[in-house]
């Protein structure tokens, strides 16, 4: 294991971190708030020892890198940052419990959303503005801009973050250069993002307000700014960040395509069709089901498509209270959890790819039991997928539902219902925040014991790694000396 | 003409045979010293020793004055080396390359720009493409196409309890209710030229011309029509069996492949996504069976064994397949193929010779020289494709008054856009295409050779 070499990523992304604080600190001098202030002038004091201390004893690292390292590195790193990251709320007193800052963070780097704050207004600005624009950051990986600016001289290792980092099945470059793959990503990030605010602003909302939200769609994150998440903003505003939603829940590779005039190649995109069908489906199914809940059916469709479009983009904004919608519609959006986004995108979930993997597989194997000479393979966009990608997709399935139990069982020794427990787990294992019953769209999650915390925290984690950078962690053949 | 020919295979080997009797000056270089040699003392030619992609080689064998080079060896890249380092050395030289990859396939007509090829030939996807023909009408052995596609000689066989069966070709109007000609006819390894009152015996196989158009009619007429052929399953999973699904896939037919090897089932399932590929071995009496190989509509047999291929397209006949094809090798003893029942035989190298033979032709173009030249009947008749043009003679006179050689019937005349089967009463004007069957005793170099 070259201890070395990871200290020296492990300070670059603590510096990364710094450096975005100070936006942060900036608004809270700018807004007066003192306490805030302290908060992130102390961390970032710390994180300048930090940084100073590794540099120092990381020096002259050997560069060799292989995947066990990629992936330790990448585990680490993100739990490091959320450590770091959450002193600001501790420090500031704003989260008195320092388990309780560390779940929040956790939940804004992870893009879950999931809050054990009870009244975010009271919440000071630099703090709000710290917590989505956590968001925004940990919805494309900080690996991944770590790669696209400090041009770390990638050989082969940068691929291991990559991939380590990256959601999807089959994570792949876009161009030769890794750094340049890294940067194309960040620019179609940063310009939908940029698209998304000016449309908010467009609808006469406040560019602190329209700052937050943008970075809370665009990571599909879902941290709310307001008590009612996005439910007291107009029809205009709920409907931009509806089509933002889904925006950002698609595979960044197909804008890639777009950008370089592929039009065709995204137009047949067997995920992306897949993925529309699913929310168009959803959308139809769940008006229909709802008619009568509210005033005209143009309401219904507006409240069907924002939390269809939320929901399976993992964001987990709301605009009403689904947990008050019949059984039906609620069963629609849990299996929608589970799904999740397109695989390449910025939104958790098993993602549609994998899906489509999945059902591929069974009807091949099915047929195959029906005729056992035939010979087939299965193809995802006229490419064969090789059986490799098959295996770990469904080790994937494997490791994801044995989590799901898991941690479904432990917690539920803090005695809530079975129905909020497993939302609770569903909606933190795949990133999206808010779930059913006691976890709903108007409840948060303060009320659960630390222990539970703790696990839900590592359960948001391994969903936005995909489950293995954290699972290597507990492995002891990682730590074993070679 | 002066033509070399790269590459001492079989197919270059049958070409030098075909080409040196017709008269042409051959050359043949290949890097095997004992092929050459048997080719010498076989056939009227000189060889050159040597790597044909070598200047030095093509300077030996006489580049500079050559007329056509084809290049036939076993390998497409040095086929193509070959052309174009001798048209560098002769802008004037027609070339023509075998290329078999199925990979350069959908790039054959660029790569002819490029390289400067004035033909490209690709046996596999050739036979193909007739096999496909012969699925589209299952009950001809065998389409031969004239005139644009207008007029069409078709192979029959007569099986026992066929209306054809003793029948006077005179009287055949009555049962076929369109307008054909039987212009040969094998009966037992030998081709007659036959008259008006020629009896049709069980056993017989006819060449029959008749216009496209009336070929689903000649079928219905004669009770042969079974529909067409739906699912094909197609034995050997080698390159003809790509080119075919590929071209099966595209006519809405659905097929499925039979192969032995895994690996190349795999990959065979990768480039046709939408062709059933199944592994397992043809020669199993087990496999046959389980695959239910009776109930598909036709069977072709393309492995690389013709043994096999026969034996497999012989169950299938007993099966009741309505449709056999075989693919052979090796189609020396013709009498031997013929007393058994393998439905159409297709012959890759036939077939790729035949189209050489017939650009050759078309590069002599004289006045009056053949537009096209098929052979049929096992190489016993040769049917050919004229332009009439202002040297022609017998210009307008009706077809009963002009006297041709023997053995030589003209069966077709094209006249713009209208096609006609020929009788006593037709005539032929300049400008109109005309086609011819000899027996390919008669030396026939322009049209108007044909007459006594």
């Amino acid at each position: 294991m070259n201890y070395k070499m990871m200290g020296h990523f492990l300070a670059q992304i603590l510096s990364i971190e710094g450096i975005f604080m100070l936006p942060a600190l900036g608004i809270s001098l700018y807004c007066g708030e003192m306490a805030a202030f302290r908060g992130f002038l102390d961390t970032l004091l710390l994180i300048v020892g930090i940084v100073l201390v590794l540099f120092l004893l990381c020096r002259g690292a050997p560069s060799a890198f292989r995947a066990r390292e990629g992936l330790v590195c990448v585990g680490i790193s993100w739990i490091v940052l959320s450590l770091v990251g959450c002193l600001p709320f501790y420090i500031s007193r704003e989260i008195p419990s320092y388990i309780d800052c560390f779940f929040e963070m956790v939940s804004g780097f992870t893009t879950t959303g999931a809050s054990i704050v009870p009244d975010v207004e009271a919440l000071s600005k630099a703090i709000l503005y710290w917590r989505s624009f956590s968001h925004w950051l940990g919805g494309m990986g900080v690996l991944v801009f770590l790669l696209a600016f400090t041009g770390e001289k990638g050989q082969g290792f940068t691929m291991h973050l990559l991939r380590a980092e990256s959601p999807g099945p089959n994570v792949g470059k876009l161009v030769p250069k890794m750094r340049k793959t890294a940067a194309i990503l960040y620019l179609i990030y940063v310009v939908l993002t940029i698209l998304d605010i000016v449309f908010l602003m467009a609808g006469d909302m406040p560019l602190f307000e329209a700052v937050c939200t943008a970075f809370g769609t665009a990571g599909t994150g879902g941290f709310g700014i307001k008590n009612d998440s996005m439910g007291g903003y107009s029809p205009y505003l709920q409907n931009v960040t509806t089509v933002f939603m889904i925006l950002f829940g698609v595979n960044f590779s197909c804008y890639y395509l777009l950008l370089i005039r592929q039009w065709k190649s995204v137009i047949l995109d067997e995920e992306l069709r897949a993925y529309l069908g699913i929310i168009l489906g959803s959308i139809v199914l769940i008006t229909l089901n709802l008619r009568g809940y509210y005033g005209t059916i143009g309401e219904t469709l507006r409240h069907a498509a924002f939390q269809v479009g939320s929901i399976i983009t993992t964001t987990g904004f709301s605009t009403t209270d689904y947990d008050l919608w019949p059984s039906f519609s609620r069963t629609i959006l849990l299996c929608l959890m589970v799904i999740g986004a397109c695989a390449g995108s910025t939104g958790g979930g098993l993602k549609v790819a994998r899906v489509l993997l999945l059902f591929k597989g069974l009807h091949r194997n099915v047929r195959q039991m029906l005729q056992p000479r035939k010979v087939e393979l299965v193809r995802n966009n006229g490419q064969t997928v090789s059986q490799k990608v098959l295996d770990n997709t469904n080790t994937y399935l494997v490791a994801y539902v044995i989590i799901l139990f898991v941690v479904f069982t432990i917690i539920s020794l803090d005695g809530f219902s079975v129905g909020t427990n497993f939302s609770a787990v569903l909606c933190t294992f795949n990133n999206i925040g808010p779930g059913l019953e006691a976890v709903g769209p108007t409840c948060n999650f303060s009320q659960y014991s630390s222990l539970s915390k703790l696990v839900l925290s590592w359960a948001m984690l391994a969903g936005r790694l995909e489950i293995f950078p954290i699972l290597v962690l507990f492995s002891r053949s990682t730590w074993k000396q070679r | 003409m002066n033509i070399i020919i790269a590459g001492d295979g079989k197919v270059g080997s049958m070409l030098t045979r075909q080409l040196s009797s017709e008269g042409h000056d051959i050359t043949v270089i290949d890097s095997d010293a004992r092929v050459l040699e048997s080719s010498v003392e076989r056939y009227d030619v000189i060889s050159v020793q040597g790597n044909c992609a070598s200047m030095s080689v093509l300077q030996q064998a006489g580049v500079r004055d050559a007329n056509l080079l084809i290049a036939a060896t076993s390998e497409d890249e040095i086929n193509l080396l070959c052309c174009t380092t001798a048209h560098a050395l002769n802008p004037k030289l027609h070339t023509i390359a075998r290329i078999r990859n199925p990979e350069y396939t959908d790039q054959i007509y660029r790569m002819r720009e490029i390289f400067g090829l004035s033909m490209v030939i690709n046996p596999e996807n050739q036979a193909a493409t007739e096999i496909d023909r012969l699925l589209k009408y299952p009950g001809f052995l065998r389409r031969d196409t004239f005139a644009k596609g207008r007029t069409e000689i078709v192979e029959l066989r007569v099986d026992s309890g066929s209306k054809l069966c003793n029948v006077k070709l005179m009287d055949l109007r009555g049962i076929i209710k369109c307008q054909v000609l039987v212009c040969a006819v094998i009966r037992g390894g030998s081709t007659v030229a036959p008259k008006g009152d020629f009896v049709l015996r069980e056993g017989d196989r006819v060449f029959v011309t008749a216009l496209s158009q009336n070929l689903t009619t000649l079928l219905k007429s004669l009770g042969i029509l079974s529909r067409r052929a739906r699912s094909v399953t197609l034995c050997g999973g080698g390159r003809i069996s790509y080119y075919l699904a590929k071209r099966l896939k595209r006519s809405g037919i659905s097929s499925r492949i039979i192969e032995k090897d895994y690996v190349r089932c795999q990959e065979l399932c990768e480039l046709l996504p939408d062709t059933d590929i199944i592994c397992g071995d043809i020669s199993e009496q087990a496999l046959l069976e389980s695959e239910d190989l009776a109930q598909t509509d036709a069977i072709v047999t393309l492995t690389g064994l013709d043994e096999l291929n026969m034996i497999v397209s012989l169950y299938g006949t007993a099966q009741g397949v309505p449709q056999v094809i075989t693919k052979l090798g090796h189609t020396g003893n013709r009498s031997v193929i013929d007393s058994l029942s393998l439905g159409s035989v297709i012959s890759p190298r036939e077939l790729v010779c035949s189209n050489i033979v017939r650009y050759v032709r078309a590069m002599e173009h004289q006045t009056g020289a053949a537009i096209s030249v098929h052979t049929i009947a096992d190489g016993q008749a040769e049917a050919m494709e004229f332009l009439v043009d202002e040297h022609t003679r017998n210009c307008g006179k009706p077809l009963k008054e002009i006297k041709l050689k023997p053995n030589v019937l003209l069966v077709s005349i094209a006249h713009g856009a209208v096609t006609e089967i020929a009788n006593g009463d037709s005539s032929y004007v300049r400008g109109d295409v005309v086609v011819v069957v000899t027996n390919g005793r008669e030396v026939i170099r322009q049209f108007n050779d044909i007459f006594a």
